[in-house]
């Protein structure tokens, strides 16, 4: 890259989303406290994908990182999206669990650890199947042990979005954090094409997809804590404040009575503007950072 | 295929609590009923299709918004009613052909519904209760992840009307770009991606595989055969961790899921060396 | 995902004559569409080797001629690992020095 002239502005802001999986992780811990484990020169790969003609990496897309954040234990997890989608195979979702477990335990022995879940995936990997999706299964029930602890904090940041089984992960965690560049749901556009038809839902339309999936709707209709700009500094500001604020009272994906009930009240014999949608939104949400 | 999905978990719903209702102003597509089994009182669940349902991406057993929160809710209402008792059993019967694809689905946040199904469960489990999934059907991606996937105990018939997988076999061969007679091939050296549930009994995350003569109409000695099995499931699963280890400790996962094993082997020794470096630098 | 059902992985493995030691290891690159991860780490022997693991079928002789390019300025005894998933000569030669730059610094 040269060096063409960037606003001083532009320069000062530090983008997340740019970042690596491993640098985005890096970032957001106490300056030097942070060890990586399970990493690359461990070289625990899937064993699945070499079998199906593709390169695997060499941490799998799932980088673990230990240390303290504003000294209090921290480990964070991050999937790497430009590795196969951010999909979870055996071995990143292994590492996953296993990462969560990990700080459970240390919380049952006193020692308080949050967990912080760097989530760019489409979901299950699709060549190790049943693996991938058993994975999920076992990430989902290690998020909510962990949570009665110490936050689960999810954060979607960049344009892979958090999709599939793992946005089930988001759901169950303690707070999503967002930007508006991330996207959160269960099917992404062109599954649900695919399966429904496009009259259901036309997978090219951009501003359809960004209007339902999007961070600002997400933080708008109250699925999303806090909406956070593309920026390194608040990124690690916003998990400073979260970690400090503990446990929420209650989960979001507690509040089932609530939810059920607003799910009964809407309308389904017709299509929504995803604005409708935005009267769910609690008052006492989080400021926009 | 597709048509034929809740056929067997309606029969089977019926054939165990000889009940086939949902409860009152819940939506006819998930079947709860409390029912003896063994000496426990249990509760079980069941989504079945509803062709008239509110939604019309979830009318053909699809998990949807509707059916999620309301397995939710019954999850939840049996463990706050047994806080400070004896866990009851939990038999989630399984045979449902996915979560639901929609636009309506989508905006509302069906990964949230989903999320509070997992969660009761796991929630559930983690309180002391045992919860067995009997695999009746079909057991497909998000649909299962929201009802089944979270049991101590999973079982499922061997039988070929028995389908567990992360996505309907022609999407994922389109995805993949590759032939349904491709991907079949395949999976014959890559059992995950197999969609014959004796392959998937390898992986080691089954409790049991159970030889059933007529799953879609069982009769009297199938239905004491499986209400045998899953006594003992439950019986089991009370003695066992309220975790999911046993799925990477059994048998069938000490060779399919090395790697997972290693990965966690690795981390935990690092996250203890970690931890006594940090201890003996201060 | 563009898995084709024809490819297999490919290996191959180079050594180069090396005369100094490498510091430390690095890391460097994701397995990403026309991208690649380098693994550096210093070598037993006196010489460089370099194993390739990539989808991209019937490259052996650019990759000769892309690690000929890089060994003719790189010195260390570095035992290298590439996993690629087709990336241009332009990047894989970026990658290294970047993975040689982490390793130095």
């Amino acid at each position: 890259m040269s060096d063409t002239s960037f606003s001083r502005e532009y320069l000062q802001r530090r983008s997340f989303i740019e970042l690596s999986a491993r640098d985005r992780a890096k970032c957001l811990f106490d300056s030097g406290t942070e060890r990586e484990l399970a990493g690359s020169f461990d070289r625990i790969e899937s064993p699945w994908l070499p079998m199906q003609d593709v390169t695997p990496q060499a941490d799998d897309g799932c980088i673990v990182m230990r240390g303290t954040i504003k000294g209090r234990q921290a480990v964070v997890i991050a999937i790497a999206g430009a590795f196969q989608g951010g999909s979870i195979g055996e071995v990143s979702g292994a590492k996953l669990t296993a990462a969560l477990d990990l700080a459970c335990l240390d919380n049952e022995k006193g020692i308080p650890t949050s967990a912080v879940l760097l989530l760019e995936t489409g979901g299950v990997r699709l060549q190790e199947a049943n693996l991938g999706l058993a994975a999920v299964a076992e990430i989902i029930s290690s998020i909510v042990a962990l949570r009665q602890h110490a936050p689960v904090i999810a954060v979607i940041a960049g344009t892979v979005g958090c999709f599939g089984g793992m946005s089930m992960a988001a759901g169950v965690s303690s707070y999503v954090v967002m930007t508006r560049e991330g996207r959160l749901g269960l099917n992404g556009p062109e599954v649900i094409e695919q399966e429904s038809g496009v009259e259901e839902f036309d997978a090219s339309d951009r501003t359809l997809i960004w209007s339902i999936a999007g961070g600002q709707q997400r933080y708008d209709q109250g699925l999303s804590d806090v909406l956070v700009d593309d920026d390194a500094d608040k990124m690690a500001k916003t998990i400073q404040e979260l970690i400090a604020k503990g446990v929420p009272a209650v989960h979001r994906s507690e509040q089932v009575d609530l939810y059920r009930s607003r799910v009964a009240a809407l309308d389904p014999s017709r299509q929504w503007d995803p604005e409708e949608l935005h009267s769910w939104a609690s008052k006492k949400k989080e400021k926009n950072l | 295929m597709s048509e034929f999905t809740g056929i067997r978990g309606r029969a089977w719903f019926k054939a165990l609590t000889g009940q086939e209702s949902s409860i009152q102003g819940d939506p006819p597509s998930v079947l709860t009923t409390d029912a003896l089994i063994g000496d426990d009182k249990g509760r079980f669940l069941c989504v079945v299709p509803d062709p008239g349902g509110r939604f019309p991406c979830a009318r053909r057993g699809e998990v949807g918004l509707e059916e999620a929160y309301t397995l939710a809710a019954r999850v939840r209402e049996v463990t706050n009613a047994d806080k400070d008792g004896k866990k009851r059993p939990i038999i989630a019967i399984v045979d449902l052909k996915s979560q639901a694809y929609g636009r309506r689905e989508e905006i509302a946040g069906i990964h949230l519904a989903a999320a509070a199904a997992a969660d009761a469960y796991a929630t559930a489990r983690f309180a002391g209760h045992p919860i067995v999934a009997l695999i009746v059907g079909q057991a497909i991606s998000g649909g299962f992840l929201t009802h089944g996937y979270q049991a101590n105990r999973l079982l499922a018939f061997d039988d070929d009307g028995v389908l567990i997988h992360a996505m309907h076999k022609e999407a994922a061969a389109r995805v993949t770009r590759r032939t349904v007679a491709q991907l079949d091939k395949l999976a014959e050296t890559v059992p995950p991606l197999s969609y014959d549930v004796r392959d998937y009994a390898k992986l080691g995350l089954l409790y049991k595989l159970l030889q059933v003569a007529n799953p879609q109409n069982p009769g009297a000695s199938d239905i004491s055969l499986v209400r045998g099995e899953l006594i003992a499931a439950i019986q089991d699963a009370r003695k066992g961790s309220r975790d999911l280890r046993t799925r990477l400790d059994s048998e069938g996962a000490r060779s399919a899921r090395k790697a997972s094993r290693l990965a966690r082997a690795r981390l935990e020794e690092q996250w203890k060396e970690q931890a006594f470096t940090t201890a003996s630098s201060y | 995902m563009k898995a084709c059902w024809r490819k297999i992985v490919e290996q191959f493995e180079f050594n180069y004559p090396a005369k100094r030691k490498v510091p430390k290891k690095s890391h460097v690159g994701v397995v990403g569409s026309g991208d690649l991860e380098v693994l550096l780490e210093p070598a037993e022997g006196p010489e460089a080797a370099v194993r390739i693991r990539t989808s991209a079928e019937g490259f052996k002789t650019t990759w000769r001629a892309v690690l000929d390019r890089f060994f003719s300025q790189y010195d260390g005894a570095a035992r290298i690992e590439i996993n690629d998933a087709g990336a241009t000569p332009g990047s894989v030669l970026l990658r290294l020095q970047q993975a040689v730059e982490a390793s130095e610094r």
